[in-house]
């Protein structure tokens, strides 16, 4: 076993632990704070799959945009009642036993349809690489993205003010 | 050997985390959390398939979800606050009528 198995495993773990107890929590902010640990670690995949750009920027993005904005949301909303509310004991066996299924179907024809049980690791990655093609292939979509951003901004700006009309 | 199966079955499980997440949650910010999640499993698949076929495009791909996720989260997010402005809640239970 290499060292890369085993930090393949131990971020596969911390991920979908993670990912439990976002789901599981009773405190939105208990929730967030976990929601960046997942996410954290799924930074770390990343960089076992040799893209460290995208894992930077998944730390910088999601982890501290990202993040901040959930946080200052869930402090400016008072969700305090949330302790009090009580998940339906049938909706969540019912939600359990369809995802579970779905879960069991997904996995399983992963694993037999044998994909990828030959496919050796081969893409370099690295900033490069990924620079290169973002601005000479995908030009017209990473600015058409830039355009997104701009629409959003001015979306929220519009959606937060004091008298919605 | 870890190979590209793994990723994708680390991939599976998180995109129906999020799944059990929308399904079972009354929240609208945890629903918000779990559909980030959902996300986030998406990537990690295709950043897995861009390094087994050695094809850069997943990538790239990634890197735009990551963008318009930031995006919609924005959004989203003032939407949601404006939601509670006018109702004073941010659960789905209570959110039953289409106009506001």
């Amino acid at each position: 076993m290499q060292a890369t198995d085993i930090f393949f495993i131990g971020f596969a773990l911390l991920t979908l632990t993670c990912g439990i107890l976002v789901i599981v929590n009773r405190n939105p902010v208990n929730s967030a704070m976990f929601l960046v640990l997942t996410i954290a670690s799924l930074a770390g995949l990343f960089v076992l799959l040799n893209a460290f750009f995208l894992a930077a920027v998944q730390v910088l993005v999601y982890a501290g945009a990202v993040m901040v904005l959930f946080l200052f949301v869930i402090m400016l909303l008072d969700l305090k009642e949330e302790q009090r509310r009580t998940i339906r004991k049938f909706s969540l066996a019912l939600g359990g036993l369809a995802v579970g299924t779905v879960a069991f179907l997904l996995v399983r024809s992963i694993w037999f349809s044998g994909v990828g049980r030959a496919a050796q690791p081969q893409l370099e990655g690295g900033t490069r690489p990924l620079g290169t093609a973002l601005f000479q292939d995908f030009l017209l979509p990473f600015e058409i993205v830039s355009v997104i951003l701009l629409v959003a901004m001015v979306g929220v700006v519009l959606l937060s003010k004091k008298e919605l009309k | 050997m870890i190979g590209l199966e793994h990723y994708l079955i680390v991939s599976a499980l998180l995109f129906c985390l999020g799944l059990l997440g929308v399904i079972v949650r009354r929240n609208l910010l945890i629903i918000y959390m779990s559909l980030e999640l959902m996300l986030n499993a998406a990537n990690l698949a295709l950043v897995a398939f861009s390094r087994f076929t050695n094809h850069l495009n997943g990538q790239v791909m990634v890197f735009f979800i990551i963008t318009v996720a930031a995006a919609e989260v924005a959004v989203g997010l003032a939407l949601i606050v404006a939601l509670y402005r006018k109702r004073q809640t941010a659960h789905v239970e209570d959110l039953t009528l289409m106009k506001l």
